[in-house]
């Protein structure tokens, strides 16, 4: 069986004012994948990329990259992973193509080689007319992006990207997933999400980690997950204000919207009896939405339950 | 990494050092210049003919090795310090610190770095010296290699302060409250021989003291110290701060949390 992309075994971290940022967390990622690790802030996400990619120390525990330790090779795990990380973390002085052709040398590429890589990245990235910019000059989309092109110079079998589409408008945002599905799909580079936008992670990753209080509380296929879901919310929008609500078992008003209601659907229920009993109250619904994101919501219950857990237990 | 892909990583951060310092000139390589046309200009030639004769040579010529080596000093130390402290404040350095390249390739480009600078600089104020005098090189092999260690020596520590340092004044209290005081102190305006026997003795403590007398013997043949035992000190004093360098390097000094 090929070694997992990434492998951690009790991996630990506390820092100098004893807060035990990770509490022996395992985790594998196979190769290949489109792995989200989730989190709220604080919960340990990017301490676990940091100590993958060198920028962290680690207390205890094991990684490898590929089969590779880092700890007896840590130069040969770390060939093998690009880093986009959360903050922007290049010189703002530096032009563009400078930034991404210094990355190559860093990691041994002569420039004959890194010349046409950089370009063809920057053009697919969209940068190439940018490429004599200074970064400072750039939006912040433009940077994010920048920094995409930049960890994947050297061709990287593990890319990881720490919030890789913060700030970043809902149409670059869509054209950024395309990119990475289809670094993912076409070249086989596994990669490992760390995201806000919940729907980014249901949209792009087949695996699933959530972590809090830096322990893995879930870890399955994004699929099992969202399968766990036994209630789901819609909005639907009606032609005018209803006068009296129809008997439906999880239907309700939205506040401060007559012509909206809420409708909660166990799993099993029939949407047929429900859209037959509001045909026969005269209630005319014009569309029907998700509240919010199906896996957001499993997200905010799984971290709610464990930190009830969490101080039931304190 | 294979020795090749070593030496692209190695030479990318040395030409990024060197493009570095020479795309801002009017603050790197100007300054010192014009600094040492004015020292040359007072101490040498206003003041410098009223002292007369230091050691048996004319004081504008006891100064210009001083003078130079003071250059090389601040220079190399200062470009090591404000490169790396400025890619750690930007945090660009983690640019390096996530490449493969191994530490010591990462500690030996910003030494070379320096060194350019050092050199780049002492070469800009030899060629100010001989508007005001003639420089003649007694001993070229042993000038070249005392100015060569002084660069390396002071790179190096550039490197730590900028390791060890928190914000950018960080960075400006050694040069200001150390290498100033003790460079000044170190023989570059007088002959220790010219001190009481106690200051003297004092001055026999100054590591600088024994870079700028020797390399004032490489140029003028005249010293007030050892030279084989200052290329000595030296060595010892570039192999421990290496070492030290290297070390804090590793643990991510100021680097890794």
């Amino acid at each position: 069986m090929a070694e997992p992309a990434l492998s951690i075994r009790g991996l630990t971290k506390v820092y100098g004012n004893d807060f035990h940022a990770l509490k022996g967390i395992d985790l594998n990622v196979p190769q290949g994948d489109f792995f989200a690790l989730l989190g709220p802030n604080g919960a340990g996400k990017s301490t676990t990329l940091g100590i993958v990619c060198s920028l962290v120390n680690k207390t205890a525990g094991q990684v490898k990259v590929f089969g590779v330790d880092i700890d007896t090779n840590f130069s040969l795990a770390k060939y093998h992973l690009g880093v986009v990380p959360q903050e922007f973390n290049f010189n703002q002085f530096e032009k563009v193509y400078d930034i991404v052709l210094t990355q190559a040398g860093y990691y041994g590429m002569p420039m004959r080689e890194a010349r046409p890589r950089a370009r063809q990245l920057l053009e697919d990235l969209g940068l190439w007319d940018k490429r004599d910019n200074v970064a400072r000059m750039l939006s912040g989309g433009m940077k994010r992006r920048l920094m995409i092109a930049r960890a994947l110079i050297h061709r990287p079998k593990l890319l990881i990207l720490d919030e890789p589409t913060a700030g970043v408008d809902i149409e670059l945002r869509r054209s950024m997933w395309e990119y990475m599905r289809r670094i993912n799909r076409e070249e086989g580079t596994t990669i490992i999400l760390t995201t806000h936008y919940l729907e980014e992670a249901e949209n792009l990753c087949r695996n699933i980690a959530i972590i809090n209080h830096g322990e893995i509380v879930k870890n399955t296929t994004m699929r099992e997950l969202l399968a766990e879901l036994d209630t789901e919310t819609f909005i639907l929008d009606v032609s005018g204000p209803v006068e009296a609500l129809p008997d439906i078992e999880g239907l309700e008003r939205v506040a401060h919207d007559d012509s909206q209601l809420q409708l909660s659907v166990k799993k099993g229920q029939r949407l047929n009896d429900v859209f037959k009993a509001l045909n026969d109250a005269h209630v005319d619904v014009v569309s029907m939405r998700n509240r919010a994101n199906r896996l957001e919501e499993l997200f905010v219950n799984l971290v709610a339950e464990q930190n009830q857990a969490g101080e039931i237990r304190s | 990494m294979s020795m090749r892909q070593i030496w692209v990583a190695f030479f990318t951060i040395v030409t990024k050092e060197i493009r570095r310092f020479m795309r801002i000139w009017p603050q790197t390589l100007l300054p010192p210049s014009i600094t040492m046309t004015m020292y040359f200009i007072i101490f040498g030639n206003l003041i410098g003919a009223r002292v007369g004769e230091m050691d048996g040579v004319p004081y504008i010529d006891y100064i210009v090795p001083g003078l130079i080596m003071m250059s090389v000093i601040t220079n190399s130390y200062s470009n090591v310090a404000s490169s790396f402290f400025s890619n750690k404040f930007q945090r660009s350095v983690e640019e390096m610190v996530v490449s493969p390249m191994p530490d010591w390739v990462i500690l030996l480009g910003f030494i070379v770095g320096g060194v350019a600078r050092g050199l780049a600089v002492g070469a800009i104020v030899t060629g100010v010296s001989l508007f005001f005098t003639d420089v003649q090189v007694h001993h070229p092999f042993l000038t070249m290699l005392v100015v060569l260690m002084t660069a390396v020596l002071f790179s190096i520590g550039g490197f730590i302060n900028s390791l060890l340092a928190k914000k950018f004044d960080d960075i400006s209290i050694v040069p200001i409250f150390v290498l100033t005081p003790l460079t000044y102190l170190g023989g570059v305006f007088y002959s220790i021989n010219t001190l009481p026997e106690l200051w003297q003795n004092i001055s026999m403590i100054n590591p600088i003291l024994y870079m700028v007398n020797t390399f004032r013997y490489g140029i003028l043949g005249v010293s007030d110290i050892d030279a084989g035992g200052a290329i000595a000190a030296i060595s010892m004093f570039i192999v421990v701060f290496y070492i030290l360098a290297l070390w804090l390097l590793k643990r991510g000094q100021g680097i890794r949390s």
